[in-house]
C-alpha cells in the first residue's frame, strides 16, 4: 500500500471533521474569504478528493498557512496559483489551465454543442420535406 | 452502412481503449514538476548537531540523493532496511528528516540503523512544500549541476532502485 | 452452513441464468416455441435463487457471523441492526450482490408484466437480461465472491465506515441501483426491437414505463445521496462532481432524454432509431459506472477498493455488452424506420433539441470526467478536473435547453409557428424577467450567476401554468373542476416535474448566490450573529452511543429575541475504527437551513465552529421529490398501462 494511500484511508472521515484549524481564522476575515475561495479551487494532494479548503491533512493546512504568508506578502491569487503549481504541477488545480493539452477539455463540449446544432438543422430541414404521411393518431389529447 | 450509424460504436472503440490503458496507470501519484529543473535551495540544521546547518550548495558537483522520510511514517520503515543497502554500496544518500522532532527522528535511526551520509531537518514542513511533498517516503536524484532527475514516490522498491536509479547514477556520475 | 447455501443459490442462479439467456435466443433462431416459452420460469428460477442468495447474506450479517470474511470486513456486533443489514451494501461483494438482486427484482417484474407482448419479443427480452445477468454473476462468482470464508472467524468485525452509519446511506444505494439497473429494461426492450427489425408506436408505449420507472427511482437515488452528503459530511456542500457522483448523473441525463424521446416515439412514430440507441446508452453508461467505481481507474470519494482484474473482468463484459449492442445497432438501425415528418418548429423539434442538450451535457460531463486518465493515458501528465470546470461547462450547456423547456410544453405537435409561441410565452418572459431583478434587489445582492438562476427558474416556473393555462382554455367542460379533471395525469406529471426542476435550480442559485459561512472560535456563553440569527453557544458535555462516545455542543439560536432553535452538533468517535466524525446540527426549514458543526477543541475550553446560513436549500431536493412525483403521475396514466390494453404488436399504431 503506498504512502499516500495509508494516510487516505483515513481521509473519508476526516472530511467530515469540516473545520481545520482555526487558531488564525479569526485575524483577518477578508484575507480568510480570499484564502477560502483560492483554495476552494484547489486540490488536495493526501486526500486527493477534497479541496485544499476543505481538507484536514496535515499537508493541507501546511499549505493553507503557506497561502496566508504569501497573500500577506501581498502576492496576488494568481501568483499564489503559479507557487503551487510549480511545486505539485497541473494536479493541484481543480480548475484546468487553459492550454494546448486542455484544448479539447474545455473547447469540447461547445464544438459538441455546435455539431448538435448542425446536425439538428439538418435532420430538421429533411424532416420537413418529408412526404406527409398518414397522422398518426396515437393518444391524441393535446393539439 | 452509414457513417452515422457506426459512429457510437466508434467512440465506445475508443473510449474502452483509453479505459483499458487506464486500468495500469496509478491515478492517485501526482509526478512532480520539478523533474530537469534546479533543486530547490535550503539551508537546514543537521539532526545530529542543531547548531551544524547542512545546505545544497554543499553538495554542487557532487550527484546525490535526497531520501525524505518521517519517524511516524509506517512506508519509510518499509523502506528502510533498503536504504542501508544502499548506503552499504556507497550511494550518496542524504536524509530529510520531515515534520518530525530530533528527539524522534534520532531514535528510530538508533533503532534501524543510519544510512544518510547526513541527514538534515525539516521540522515545519516548508522545505518539503518546496520540493513537492506530498507524503512519505520519497526519494530526489540530484546531479552534478544541481538538477533533479528522478524522483520516487514512495518507498523505493528493489525494482525501481534497479532499473531506474542505479542506471541513472551511473550516468550521472560520469 | 447458511453462507454455503447463499453460495450454491448464487451458482445455481447462474445456471439458470445461462438457461434463460441461450436458450431464447436459440428458439428465437429455430423457431423453437418451446426453447422460447423457457424464458420464463428460467428467469423466475434465476431471481428466486438470488434473492435466497441475498437472503442469506443478510442472515450472515443480522447473526453476526464473523467467519465470513465480508461480514468481518464490514460489520460488528454494536453495529445497529438496521446499519447491519444495510451493511450489505457497504463493501465491494455485497453491493454486487445488491446489483444483481436488483437485476433480479426487475427480471421478475417483466416476466409478469410483459407476457401480453408476443412470444418473439418477450422471449428475447427476457434472454437479454439473462445475458447481463451471467456477466454479473461470473463476475462475483469468479473475484468477488461475499460468502468467502474467514478461518479462523474474526472475534469480532472491523465496522461499518461511521460515514455509512446513517438512514441516507440505507435507501441510496438501493434507490440508486433500482434506477441504474433498471434501464436494463429500456436496454432489452432496444434490443429486441433491433433483432425484431420492427419499432413502433406500441413498443414505445411498452417501453415508456419500465423507463420512467427506472428514471424516478434513479431521480430519488441521486438526490437522496447528494442531501446525506449534505448533512452527513460536515461543510454542507451537497455536489462535488465526483467522478462517481459523475457515473450516476449521466444514465439520469440520457435517461431523461430518453424520456422525452420515447414521448415522441410514441406520439408521432418518429426518432426511432435514436430512441433506440438513447436506450442503449443510458444502460451503457450504468455499466460504465459500475465499471469506474470498482476498477481503480479514476479516483473517487465512493470508490470501492480497486481491483485492476476486476477491472479488466468488467472492461471485457462491457466490450461484449455495449460493444455488441451497438454492433446490432449498427447493423439494424435502419430496419426500425425512419418515422413521421414534423416541422422546423414544433414539438417534436424542440422535444429533438432538448435531447441535442441532454446528450452534449451528458458528453461534457464524461469527457471532463474521463480527461484526466485521458491525458494521463497519453503521457502527457497529471491534471485535475473538478467543480470550477463542470459547473461553467455544465450550467452553459443546459441554459440553451431550461429555456426551450418553457417552450415545448407549449408547442403544437407536427407544426407550430414562432409568433405563436412568442404570444403565449410573452407574459411568462416578462414575469421572469422582472421577478430574477426583484428578487436579488429586495436581498440585496445581484449578481450575473443569480439572475440567470433566477431567470431559468421563474421562466419555467411561469411557463408551467401557462401550458396549464392553454389546456384549461381548450378544454370544452363547463366548470373548472371538470376541466381540471379532464387533463390526464401524464399531463400532470409533466407539468410537476418541469415544476421541480424549477424548483430545484431556485433552490441551487439562491444557496450558491446568498449562504453565508462563519469559521469562528467561540468560548462557552459567547454569542454570535450571523444574517440576523444569534448563535449562543452553552458549552459541550459527553454523550454516548450504541456504537460511539461523543461530545454534543448546544447551541441556543433566537431570532430577534425570540426563541428559534437548539442545535447539537456532535464530535463522534467509533472506537472500533479509530474514526473521528462530525455530526452537523441543521435546523431545517422551508426558507433556509441553519447549519452548525462542530470543529476543534481549542484551549480553555474553546472550540472552532462552523456556523452556515444556507438560504432554501431544501428547496434543491424538494424540487428532485417533485421531478420524481411527477415521473409517478406520469405511470399511473392508465393509458400507460399496458395490463389494460391488450396490445398485438403487429398492428402499427391504434
Amino acid at each position: 500500500m503506498t504512502h499516500v494511500t495509508k494516510a487516505c484511508l483515513a481521509c473519508l472521515l476526516w472530511l467530515s471533521i469540516g473545520v481545520a484549524s482555526s487558531a488564525q481564522t479569526t485575524e483577518d476575515p477578508q484575507l480568510e474569504a480570499r484564502l477560502k475561495a483560492l483554495s476552494a479551487e484547489l486540490r488536495c494532494l493526501v486526500c486527493q478528493n477534497t479541496t485544499l479548503a476543505d481538507s484536514d491533512a496535515a499537508l493541507a493546512e501546511d499549505l493553507r498557512n503557506e497561502i496566508r504568508v504569501l497573500m500577506r506578502d501581498g502576492k496576488t491569487n494568481e501568483e499564489i496559483t503559479a507557487y503551487l503549481v510549480e511545486r505539485y504541477g497541473d494536479f493541484v488545480l481543480y480548475r484546468p489551465p487553459v492550454n494546448a493539452n486542455t484544448a479539447l477539455l474545455w473547447f469540447g463540449p461547445f464544438i459538441m454543442l455546435l455539431i448538435g446544432a448542425i446536425t439538428l438543422i439538418v435532420v430538421l430541414k429533411k424532416r420537413a420535406k418529408l412526404p406527409s404521411t398518414e397522422t398518426v393518431e396515437s393518444i391524441t389529447d393535446e393539439q | 452502412m452509414k457513417l452515422k450509424l457506426i459512429l457510437p460504436l466508434a467512440l465506445f472503440v475508443i473510449v474502452m481503449g483509453f479505459l483499458a490503458k487506464g486500468l495500469f496507470l496509478n491515478p492517485r501519484e501526482v509526478p512532480s514538476p520539478l523533474i530537469g529543473k534546479p533543486t530547490p535551495i535550503f539551508t537546514a540544521p543537521t539532526l545530529d548537531d542543531a547548531s551544524k546547518s547542512f545546505s545544497t550548495a554543499d553538495m554542487k558537483g557532487k550527484v546525490w540523493l535526497l531520501n525524505v522520510w518521517a519517524s511516524w511514517c509506517a512506508a519509510c520503515r518499509e523502506e528502510h532496511p533498503l536504504l542501508l543497502e544502499m548506503r552499504q554500496h556507497d550511494l550518496p544518500l542524504y536524509g530529510l528528516a520531515y515534520k518530525d522532532t530530533d528527539a524522534e527522528a534520532k531514535t528510530v535511526l538508533q533503532q534501524m540503523g543510519n544510512p544518510y551520509i547526513i541527514t538534515a531537518t525539516d521540522a515545519s514542513g516548508k522545505i518539503g512544500i518546496d520540493y513537492g511533498v506530498y507524503g512519505v517516503p520519497e526519494t530526489y536524484v540530484i546531479d552534478k549541476t544541481g538538477i533533479i532527475r528522478y524522483k520516487q514516490i514512495g518507498p523505493i522498491t528493489p525494482a525501481a532502485l534497479r532499473d531506474k536509479i542505479l542506471p541513472l547514477l551511473k550516468e550521472l556520475e560520469k | 452452513m447458511i453462507p454455503e447455501i447463499g453460495h450454491f443459490s448464487l451458482i445455481l442462479a447462474f445456471l439458470f441464468a445461462l438457461i434463460q439467456s441461450t436458450l431464447p435466443f436459440t428458439g428465437l433462431a429455430k423457431n423453437n416455441q418451446t426453447f422460447m416459452n423457457l424464458a420464463v420460469p428460467a428467469a423466475r428460477a434465476q431471481s428466486i435463487l438470488i434473492a435466497v442468495s441475498f437472503l442469506c447474506l443478510d442472515y450472515a450479517f443480522y447473526s453476526n457471523d464473523f467467519s465470513v470474511l465480508y461480514v468481518a470486513s464490514t460489520s460488528n456486533s454494536n453495529l445497529p441492526i438496521i446499519y447491519r443489514l444495510a451493511a450489505i451494501w457497504g463493501g465491494h461483494e455485497g453491493s454486487m450482490l445488491l446489483w444483481v438482486s436488483i437485476l433480479a427484482i426487475w427480471t421478475m417484474a417483466v416476466t409478469f408484466f410483459a407476457k401480453e407482448l408476443p412470444l418473439r419479443f418477450y422471449s428475447t427480452l427476457i434472454a437479454v437480461m439473462g445475458l447481463v445477468s451471467v456477466g454479473l454473476l461470473m463476475f462475483i462468482l469468479f473475484t468477488s465472491n461475499p460468502f468467502e470464508r474467514l478461518i479462523p472467524a474474526a472475534l469480532d468485525g472491523r465496522d461499518l465506515n461511521p460515514l455509512l452509519q446513517d438512514p441516507g446511506m440505507v435507501f441510496h444505494p438501493p434507490l440508486l441501483y433500482m434506477g441504474y439497473v433498471g434501464f436494463s429494461v429500456a436496454f432489452a426492450f432496444a434490443i429486441a426491437a433491433l433483432l425484431d427489425g420492427r419499432l413502433d408506436v406500441t413498443w414505445a408505449r411498452w417501453t415508456r414505463p419500465w423507463t420512467t420507472a427506472a428514471w424516478i427511482f434513479l431521480t430519488l437515488g441521486i438526490a437522496l445521496g447528494s442531501r446525506w452528503a449534505y448533512y452527513e459530511l460536515g461543510w454542507g456542500g451537497w455536489w462535488f462532481w465526483d467522478a462517481v457522483e459523475n457515473a450516476s448523473f449521466m444514465p439520469w441525463l440520457v435517461g431523461t432524454a430518453l424520456i422525452h424521446s420515447l414521448a415522441v416515439t410514441e406520439k408521432r412514430n418518429a426518432f426511432k432509431a435514436w430512441t433506440v440507441l438513447l436506450s442503449i446508452c443510458a444502460f451503457s453508461l450504468s455499466l460504465l459506472g459500475t465499471f469506474l467505481v470498482r476498477s481503480g481507474v479514476l479516483t473517487s470519494v465512493h470508490a470501492f477498493a480497486s481491483d485492476p482484474s476486476r477491472g479488466m473482468f468488467i472492461l471485457l463484459f462491457l466490450a461484449i455488452v455495449i460493444g455488441g449492442a451497438l454492433v446490432l445497432f449498427a447493423l439494424r438501425a435502419p430496419t426500425v424506420g425512419l418515422g413521421e415528418k414534423f416541422d422546423v418548429v414544433s414539438r417534436e423539434s424542440l422535444l429533438l433539441t432538448n435531447n441535442v442538450v441532454l446528450i452534449v451535457a451528458t458528453g461534457s460531463v464524461l469527457l471532463g470526467t474521463l480527461y484526466p486518465l485521458l491525458i494521463d493515458a497519453m503521457g502527457m501528465g497529471k491534471i485535475s478536473v473538478g467543480p470550477p470546470y463542470f459547473d461553467a461547462v455544465f450550467v452553459a450547456i443546459m441554459a440553451p435547453g431550461i429555456f426551450l423547456m418553457g417552450i415545448g410544453p407549449v408547442a403544437r405537435w407536427k407544426k407550430a409557428t414562432l409568433p405563436e409561441l412568442a404570444t403565449k410565452l410573452r407574459w411568462a418572459m416578462a414575469v421572469s424577467l422582472v421577478s430574477a431583478l426583484l428578487v436579488p434587489s429586495v436581498l440585496g445582492k445581484l449578481t450575473l450567476m443569480i439572475f440567470v438562476g433566477l431567470l431559468m427558474a421563474f421562466w419555467v416556473m411561469s411557463s408551467v401554468f401557462v401550458a396549464l393555462r392553454i389546456r384549461l382554455l381548450a378544454s370544452q367542460n363547463s366548470t373548472l373542476l371538470d376541466k381540471l379533471k379532464e387533463i390526464t395525469p401524464a399531463f400532470y406529471g409533466m407539468l410537476v416535474a418541469h415544476f421541480g426542476l424549477a424548483v430545484f435550480i431556485f433552490g441551487v442559485t439562491m444557496v450558491k448566490g446568498y449562504e453565508s459561512e462563519q469559521d469562528l472560535r467561540m468560548q462557552i456563553g459567547e454569542s454570535v450573529n450571523v444574517r440576523g440569527f444569534d448563535f449562543r453557544f452553552d458549552g459541550v458535555k459527553p454523550i454516548r452511543g450504541p456504537n460511539y462516545v461523543a461530545k454534543q455542543g448546544l447551541f441556543y439560536v433566537t431570532n430577534q429575541g425570540a426563541e428559534h432553535a437548539t442545535l447539537t452538533p456532535e464530535k463522534r468517535l467509533y472506537p472500533v475504527q479509530g474514526a473521528i466524525m462530525t455530526e452537523a446540527s441543521i435546523s431545517t426549514g422551508v426558507m433556509r437551513d441553519l447549519y452548525v458543526s462542530l470543529g476543534e477543541e481549542l484551549e480553555q475550553g474553546a472550540w472552532s465552529v462552523r456556523i452556515y446560513i444556507k438560504p432554501f436549500v431544501q428547496w434543491i431536493w424538494m424540487g428532485a421529490l417533485l421531478m420524481a412525483i411527477g415521473g409517478v403521475l406520469t405511470l399511473v396514466d392508465r393509458r400507460y398501462r399496458p395490463i389494460s390494453k391488450k396490445l398485438n404488436v403487429e398492428s402499427p399504431g391504434v
